[in-house]
């Protein structure tokens, strides 16, 4: 466990942090307790156990830094500064939501936070991002795109052929593998050989580095190296393998612990090392209470604007086809 | 005193619109396998990388499917590329891509996003089972994709133009057959909008749409069936989705008979979808004659004396004409030399 001096830790801002990361978990355990309940329907991934990575590498970034994401992007959303009513809204169906209701939980999107549209088909992002970052690198503007995948996409061939054009083209763009393991219930070593994963980027002679524990300070200060080199120095692509735990299903709300699903024994060092409760204690117990209580009252809020926001209409469904 | 007509090809209508768009619009790039040869793409970008430098026009791996997912990406971040498969037979790879992201996330996104990109593809005929297909159909099901298959060089031209312009994405759908046709050309930029059909020949006894260089044959079977007295109205639809069936359904009105012509399969096939469009609109009306000609229903072979009962031509769509005009026992006798279109449309080199 890393000893903790938070003025040490560079500019690693620990009220905002915790702000973020409690935002995250909160909104995840409503939304959660909301599908239970019949008010938002399926498909909803949550973020709950992974949020630390996200807000890590968001509190590193600029407003007009872009990210991409995955289904399973809540906790990026909200920590790159998307709109917490709009995505409740979009999870409860209604036409204020970021995407009019038309997207739902796997397409989030806030492109005035840099949040560009997110992908549910595995590793279906990676090409689009890196054609982001070479849109940046055509335009000369000084912002890098981060990428956010899970560790089965790197076995998707899009993820091979997107960093060896990254590589090959010195762009400006941070990969950051989110690895929990699993493939739904696909332990990664039935599905990929010896090796790991931060190898295959440096087949294309991508800068790797390995983060564990969920520590988002980690994860903050690779992050904000890697922006630095990057822009400073023209230096192409970084990868970022950041070990981190799925608390909840898949898919749902539910815990998928048991026969048939993953062994509960997993999972229990991960709550033990709440990167959430970690960082909390770095503040005082005053500091805390006015964040959480700032956080609970802006969940309630855009609950009730999620709830009392209207419906598409029937003619909804036929616009913005086409630009 | 008359101008000068300004005839060029095919490939340089293509070339010409892409050049005279880049120097427009410093947003428009122009990426794909050999697009910075000497020669370019079989013609139709060279000269470019030397005009407008190698970070606007450029070669790329040998990644169908990562490659167009990242035109996406750069038109998502205010990019036009222009991306190039050569083959339609590789858009395969990249159907992830183009079906599930290109033509979908302006919808998913609530109308935020936009994605600007043209794909250009060519089609038939003559390179084997892989090399030689038509997909067209594959990509008029999904709603958000624009496709256009232009068959004159007046049309390639103002088609790209069109293309390269749209806020969406757009598959250009060029013919090998059709890069020699010459044509009459605006030297200026202009645009062909989208989803309007051309009726390139008039005539009262049978309606033949051609899609892609089956425009060209269909108006080499006309000429052919002129001598015997049948007269054809010839369509171009020109853009597949947006599909201008009005123009299609008024002809056959008139004519009581259709016949679609297409360089692909006819199962599924968009003449499939315009036979079912002309048969919902006039079905009950009056009594129609369809038919649809397209490839035999196998893999494209490679022997000629196998391609020549695999591709439609001229000659087969005369006699289904005639069959259809005339009735089944009518049998077409051909008069002369068939070869030409002579029609002032367009003239073979």
């Amino acid at each position: 466990m890393t000893s903790i001096n938070t003025k040490s830790a560079s500019s690693f801002d620990v009220a905002r942090a915790y702000e973020m990361l409690y935002l995250a978990r909160r909104a995840d355990e409503e939304l959660g307790d909301a599908v239970k309940q019949g008010r938002v329907p399926l498909p909803v991934h949550l973020s709950i156990g992974q949020e630390a990575i996200s807000v890590g590498a968001c509190l590193a970034l600029d407003k007009k830094d872009i990210v991409f994401g995955t289904y399973r992007g809540h906790a990026l959303y909200l920590s790159k500064g998307g709109s917490l009513k709009k995505m409740f809204a979009e999870l409860y169906g209604k036409v204020t939501g970021c995407a009019k209701g038309k997207g739902g939980s796997m397409h989030l999107v806030d492109i005035g936070a840099g949040i560009m549209g997110m992908s549910a088909i595995v590793g279906t992002g990676i090409p689009n991002a890196t054609g982001y970052a070479l849109g940046l690198q055509y335009q000369k503007k000084m912002n890098v795109v981060v990428n956010f995948f899970g560790d089965g996409a790197t076995e998707e061939g899009a993820f091979h052929e997107s960093l060896n054009f990254a590589a090959l083209k010195k762009l400006p763009i941070i990969y950051i593998c989110e690895n929990n393991e699993y493939a739904i219930s696909t332990h990664r070593s039935r599905r990929q050989p010896d090796g790991g994963i931060a190898a295959r980027a440096k087949s294309y002679g991508i800068p790797t580095e390995i983060i564990r524990n969920n520590d988002s300070i980690a994860v903050y200060e690779a992050v904000k190296k890697a922006r630095e080199f990057i822009l400073s120095k023209n230096s192409g692509p970084v990868f970022l393998e950041c070990l981190t735990y799925r608390w909840r299903q898949h898919l749902g709300p539910h815990e998928d612990f048991g026969p048939g699903g993953r062994d509960r024994k997993e999972v229990e060092p991960w709550i033990r090392n709440d990167e959430m409760i970690r960082i909390g204690k770095m503040l005082t117990e005053k500091v805390r209470n006015n964040i959480e209580g700032r956080v609970e009252r802006s969940i309630r809020s855009a609950t009730m604007y999620a709830e009392k926001s209207p419906t598409p209409q029937q003619s909804d469904l036929w616009t913005d086809v086409f630009a | 005193m008359t101008m000068k007509k300004r005839i060029i090809s095919y490939t340089e209508a293509i070339r010409e619109a892409t050049a005279q768009e880049m120097r427009r619009d410093s947003a428009v790039v122009v990426l794909g396998q050999g697009v910075d040869y000497d020669r370019g793409l079989l013609g139709t970008t060279k000269g470019l990388v030397n005009e407008f430098g190698p970070q606007r026009v450029f070669d790329t791996p040998l990644s169908e499917d990562g490659m167009t997912g990242i035109s996406i990406g750069a038109a998502l971040s205010g990019l036009r590329p222009i991306h190039t498969h050569v083959r339609m037979d590789f858009l395969t790879l990249t159907m992830n891509q183009l079906v599930n992201i290109a033509a979908k996330a302006r919808y998913m996104f609530g109308g935020v996003v936009r994605v600007p990109l043209v794909i250009r593809t060519l089609i038939g005929d003559g390179w084997g089972a892989q090399h030689s297909q038509g997909l067209h159909s594959w990509f008029a099901h999904i709603p958000g994709i624009k496709i256009v298959a232009p068959s004159t060089p007046h049309d390639a031209k103002g088609c790209l133009i069109q293309a390269i312009r749209d806020n969406n994405p757009v598959i250009f759908i060029e013919h090998f057959k059709l890069y020699e046709q010459k044509g009459e050309v605006a030297e200026k930029l202009y645009v062909v909008p989208f989803g309007k059909a051309v009726v390139r020949r008039r005539g009262g006894d049978v309606t033949l749409v051609g899609i892609s260089y089956m425009n060209v044959e269909c108006l080499r079977a006309a000429e052919i069936l002129k001598k015997s007295g049948v007269n054809c109205e010839v369509i171009d639809p020109v853009s597949l989705a947006p599909l201008d069936m009005g123009t299609i359904v008024r002809s056959v009105r008139k004519t009581g008979k259709l016949i679609v012509v297409d360089a692909a399969w006819t199962s599924c096939g968009v003449s499939a979808e315009i036979s079912a469009g002309v048969a919902e609109a006039l079905g009950t009306k009056k009594h129609l004659k369809i038919e649809r000609i397209g490839f035999a229903t196998v893999p494209s072979p490679n022997a000629p004396a196998l391609e020549k009962h695999f591709y439609p031509g001229a000659e087969k769509i005369a006699r289904v004409a005639f069959k259809i005009v005339r009735g089944t026992s009518a049998k077409l006798t051909f008069v002369g030399n068939q070869g030409d279109v002579s029609n002032g449309m367009t003239e073979k080199v």
